[in-house]
């Protein structure tokens, strides 16, 4: 599965304002309402969704790289965005390191096999170096949606 | 399912164990993460076999880039002095259907 597959490029975040944990699964939730990923309606249960999750163990995978998400009956389709925090977050994540790349993720309940997927593609495409650093030096949404396609076209990953 | 036990050059013991993963939406980040802490605690290196891929077994983002759902056959190979005790573990973490039932530590 492509970034283009489930990333909603107009809900990309490449400065995010938040610095604690749930406020940033906030801010990219409405970022993906805003974009009309996901009704507003949903907005609570989704965020509420998110942060029980992280409550089982933080999405924080290392590398400075988190991927929150949960399954939620309001999406059809898997739907996700992309944040960069400059100064990094505390996301409780495995290695204590602070994250700087977010990953969100909402995926239809009957779907495993999708979010898998996307699980697969993004850490494949995050064990490159170079994808991290230009994802971390992204200073616009535009810079970080042309990132993700030339991921999608094999450009970092072998 | 096969084991398999052998000795490499530098005198440690090889152990094999090819496993199918159970968990109905496949080793996702929750088992994932279960699975590279448990192999966090044995000294031998621990490797996951999936088809021609072979990643690290203590690194989640490693073992994400599997994208192993239901059903995937996977290869678990440990090389040092717990090998054998490692693949052992670590099998029955891919054999498990649920992650609860590998999360009932407070």
């Amino acid at each position: 599965m492509k970034f283009s597959d489930f990333v909603t490029s107009s809900a990309i975040r490449p400065n995010l304002s938040a610095v604690g944990k749930e406020d940033v699964i906030r801010e990219m939730t409405t970022a993906l309402v805003e974009a009309g990923a996901i009704a507003e309606e949903e907005l609570e249960s989704t965020i509420k969704a998110i942060t029980k999750r992280e409550e089982l163990g933080s999405t924080g995978i290392g590398r400075g790289v988190a991927v929150p998400h949960t399954k939620h009956p309001s999406v059809d389709k898997l739907v996700g965005t992309v944040g960069v925090s400059i100064d990094g977050v505390d996301f409780k994540s495995l290695d204590g390191e602070k994250v700087h790349l977010f990953f969100l993720l909402i995926s239809p309940p009957d779907r495993p096999g999708d979010h898998l997927r996307a699980l697969e593609n993004i850490s494949r495409q995050l064990r490159d170096d170079t994808f991290c650093r230009f994802l971390k030096q992204s200073k616009t949404a535009e810079d970080i949606w042309q990132l993700l396609e030339e991921a999608d076209n094999n450009q970092f990953v072998s | 399912m096969t084991t398999g036990t052998a000795v490499d050059t530098d005198n440690h013991p090889k152990a094999t164990k090819s496993v199918e993963v159970k968990n109905p939406q496949g080793l996702h980040l929750r088992p994932g993460e279960v699975f590279t802490r448990t192999a966090g605690e044995f000294k031998s290196t621990i490797e996951v076999i999936s088809g021609d891929r072979r990643v690290d077994g203590k690194s989640l983002l490693d073992i994400a880039t599997l994208g192993a759902s239901q059903g995937t056959q996977l290869e678990i190979e440990a090389q040092g002095p717990d090998a054998e005790a490692a693949v052992e573990a670590l099998a029955k973490i891919l054999e498990t259907s649920s992650v609860d039932d590998l999360t009932k530590e407070p």
